[in-house]
């Protein structure tokens, strides 16, 4: 038996076209991967620029108007490039059909086609800061009537991100389908892994919410191009109104965020304890409550611009009670380390950092989401700081989790693990000097997205500033590492190295083409310790 | 049923039921895309009740009329086109969706003349007639226009899809047995029916 790896494999095409043309969920994952470091660098390098430019008061480096520019692309690269499609993408295409069995995803064409959007929709924003009025600088919430006034090229900008929702809505129908269709014989809703429970969830908010966006988007295009009255307030139209359609999409998407992110979580945490997850089915419900409830708490993004008060009481309520999903998450994971022969890897510690960043990042999204404390923090930077502790230690930090637990898996080489753990201290480190100072000039006062500041806020923003470089040195240790291990000549064959109980880990490393010789049958739950002894009646 | 849609890989695998899905899925984001337009015109309608009346009053009730029977039937046929397949009565099946691409022809060809004559008057965005409108009848017919226009692109779109199906059909890629991407562009004809549904009460019958 040939055991050729689908990195090495040739089909129809060779060399780059085998790629770029190829419909494999694995390769279509790689894409996806390159993809998006080579624009988190980007937008990190942008974050690096604006935290130098917050050195000192009045000019460090760039002017104003550049600032405005920088802030902008940074949360539009970071969020509709990076964030959103994020971990789907990459670990989602490549260990989705894995995990469930299956030999691919349900349209595999279609998932090509969605890098292609999301590719084309990347060369629009690049293409949007060098034509028409320049760089949008409006923030990436685009909020209307600014972003109907502004001379910056506000339409290509949000035509791009139009495209990119697009992908993601291709990316969550394939994965639903998949999910519903490609199971393996045996494999019952409550033996998927957890992972997958997560990107299910993440799949319905993508397909629910994206279009709401996409619609609002098309409108900000049509009153710029055409003059159309929909928001404007000159031609009778209700700002407001761009607000909540916005919000309606853009708060569930914090949720097509983390909610992977979680599932990851609930993956790394069995495999390191080496003992059965604690508590399967809440964690799985978990995650599609939080993907409900998450749809009806976007007007806590509005209590301070005169909305009603029953409905500010009701929209403060329901984010209150989005925690609880969150907290079930994080008790059920402590619970299965306890008593567990915990193994310190490294992919086990990017999932501890997780849990006490995202804790502080979630916590700090209650004092937001009560009335009273958000009218006196509203834009500030303690929400830049909760913003980044949840999603940037959140997603951001479990994409590197996850990329270090999948990483010999998906390449056949190991990394060093003593570099990858010291990337992760000064991740860490840099991490919470960078953002944690933020929370308190928040709190006294400091508004968000201004270039300039009073001379009080001064020590907090040298802090901030010095953590950034803190935390680039970490990010840049872990990827260096990463890609130090891909060029080694050593390759590991072992499937399973970390001893997972989940099916990706029965299969080849890397994975040939088909992913399996014969299609598996699942008797157990997915993280029944004895699977690694009689993994599957195929072998 | 599972271990039989994953037996072969990739394009080769046959699922018709995972097929409708994803169309019923895709079709689920579309019916959101014009929710959000619904919810905009529930709101403005609220604030400015009385200006739509007056601006729907201008509105050519009888091409909205002539127009919903013109979709409502090409809806029928579309489906009749399927039953046909499904009998094995192929020409008849192309037949049908030639009706139906004539049918939705005609009404972006009344679309058009609907759009000119407004035109014609000056109400338009930025147009000379709208300085002399209320804010509500100025949303009115931005939304009018708007949800008109993009309502239009998707029955292009869906013509498209039905000239794709003919093609199918003749070169027997669509046959009795195998119908499923019929059917698809069937459902998605009738989505761009029931959008019109709601859009000629909400335009044309408010007065």
């Amino acid at each position: 038996m040939d055991h050729v790896s689908y990195l090495e494999y040739k089909g129809k095409h060779k060399g780059l076209l085998g790629w770029l043309l190829s419909t494999d969920h694995k390769r279509i994952a790689i894409l996806y991967l390159v993809s998006l470091i080579v624009f988190f660098l980007v937008a990190m390098t942008i974050g690096f620029l604006m935290r130098l430019e917050m050195l000192s008061t009045g000019k460090t480096i760039v002017n104003p108007q550049t600032y405005n520019a920088l802030f902008t692309l940074h949360g539009v690269i970071m969020i509709f490039l990076f964030i959103i499609p994020g971990i789907p993408v990459v670990f989602g295409n490549f260990f989705l059909p894995i995990m469930l069995g299956a030999k691919d995803v349900a349209f595999p064409r279609l998932n090509l086609l969605s890098w292609y959007f999301y590719i084309f929709g990347a060369l629009l924003v690049i293409l949007s800061l060098f034509v028409g009025g320049g760089p949008i600088d409006t923030g990436w919430t685009f909020y209307v009537p600014y972003s109907l006034r502004t001379q910056s090229n506000v339409t290509l900008a949000v035509f791009a991100a139009f495209v990119i929702g697009f992908s993601s809505i291709l990316t969550g129908l394939n994965f639903i389908v998949t999910i519903h269709r490609m199971r393996c014989p045996g494999m019952s809703w409550f033996k998927m892994p957890l992972f997958v429970w997560g990107l299910y969830s993440t799949s319905w908010i993508q397909l629910l919410a994206t279009p709401i966006l996409g619609i609002t988007l098309v409108l900000i295009m049509a009153e710029r191009l055409f003059g159309i009255g929909i928001f404007d307030p000159a031609l009778g139209g209700d700002p407001l109104l761009y607000q909540h359609l916005f919000w309606i999409y853009s708060h569930p998407a914090v949720y097509i965020m983390v909610l992977p992110a979680m599932g990851l979580v609930s993956e790394i945490i069995p495999t390191f304890s080496k003992k059965d997850i604690f508590g399967y089915g809440p964690i799985a419900m978990s995650s599609l409550a939080i993907a409900f409830i998450g749809y009806l708490v976007w007007g806590h993004h509005m209590f301070s611009t005169g909305i009603s008060d029953t409905s500010r009481a009701i929209f403060s309520f329901l984010t209150f009670i989005v925690a609880i999903p969150s907290g079930v998450k994080i008790f059920n994971w402590v619970a299965t380390m306890y008593k567990g022969s915990i193994e310190t890897r490294a992919p086990f510690l990017f999932v501890v950092a997780f849990i006490i960043i995202f804790s502080i990042g979630g916590l700090t999204g209650l004092v937001l989401g009560s009335l009273n404390t958000d009218i006196h923090l509203t834009d500030t930077y303690f929400v830049v700081a909760h913003f980044h502790y949840v999603m940037f230690g959140g997603m951001g930090l479990l994409f590197f989790g996850g990329l270090h637990y999948w990483f010999p898996k998906m390449f056949g080489k190991m990394y060093n693990e003593g570099a990858a753990k010291l990337g992760l201290l000064l991740f860490v480190v840099g991490f919470n000097t960078l953002y944690f100072p933020m929370f308190i000039m928040g709190y006294l006062g400091m508004p968000r997205r201004y270039y300039d500041y009073l001379p009080e806020y001064k020590i907090y923003h040298i802090i901030s500033t010095v953590g950034s470089w803190i935390l680039i040195a970490g990010i840049l240790i872990l990827i260096i590492n990463l890609v130090r291990a891909l060029l080694k000549k050593e390759r590991l064959t072992e499937k399973n190295p970390w001893g997972g109980t989940t099916l990706e880990w029965q299969v080849d490393t890397p994975p040939t083409l088909e992913n399996f010789e014969e299609i598996p049958v699942v008797e157990h739950g997915p993280y029944y310790r004895d699977n690694l002894i009689k993994p599957g009646k195929s072998h | 049923m599972n271990n039989e849609a994953t037996l072969n890989h990739g394009h080769s695998h046959r699922d018709d039921l995972g097929s409708k899905m994803g169309m019923w899925l895709f079709l689920l984001t579309e019916l959101l895309l014009f929710g959000g337009m619904f919810i905009l015109y529930a709101s403005y309608r609220y604030m400015y009740a009385d200006n739509f009346k007056v601006a729907a009053m201008h509105l050519d009730t009888l091409i909205g009329s002539v127009n919903t029977i013109l979709l409502l039937t090409s809806s029928l046929t579309v489906a009749l086109s399927i039953a046909a397949l499904q009998r094995k009565q192929t020409r008849f099946s192309v037949y049908l969706l030639l009706f139906t691409i004539v049918a939705g022809g005609a009404f972006l060809v009344n679309k058009y003349f609907e759009w000119s004559a407004k035109i014609g008057h000056g109400i338009y965005p930025k147009g000379p007639e709208m300085a002399n409108l209320s804010d509500g009848e100025v949303i009115f017919y931005g939304l009018y226009y708007v949800m008109t226009g993009l309502h239009a692109l998707h029955v292009i779109v869906g013509l498209v899809f039905i000239g794709f199906m003919v093609v199918f059909i003749l070169k027997g890629k669509q046959t009795f047995d195998n119908f499923q991407r019929l059917e698809n562009a069937g459902l998605y004809w009738h989505l761009v029916d029931i959008i019109w549904i709601f859009l000629f009460p909400l335009f044309y019958l408010i007065h």
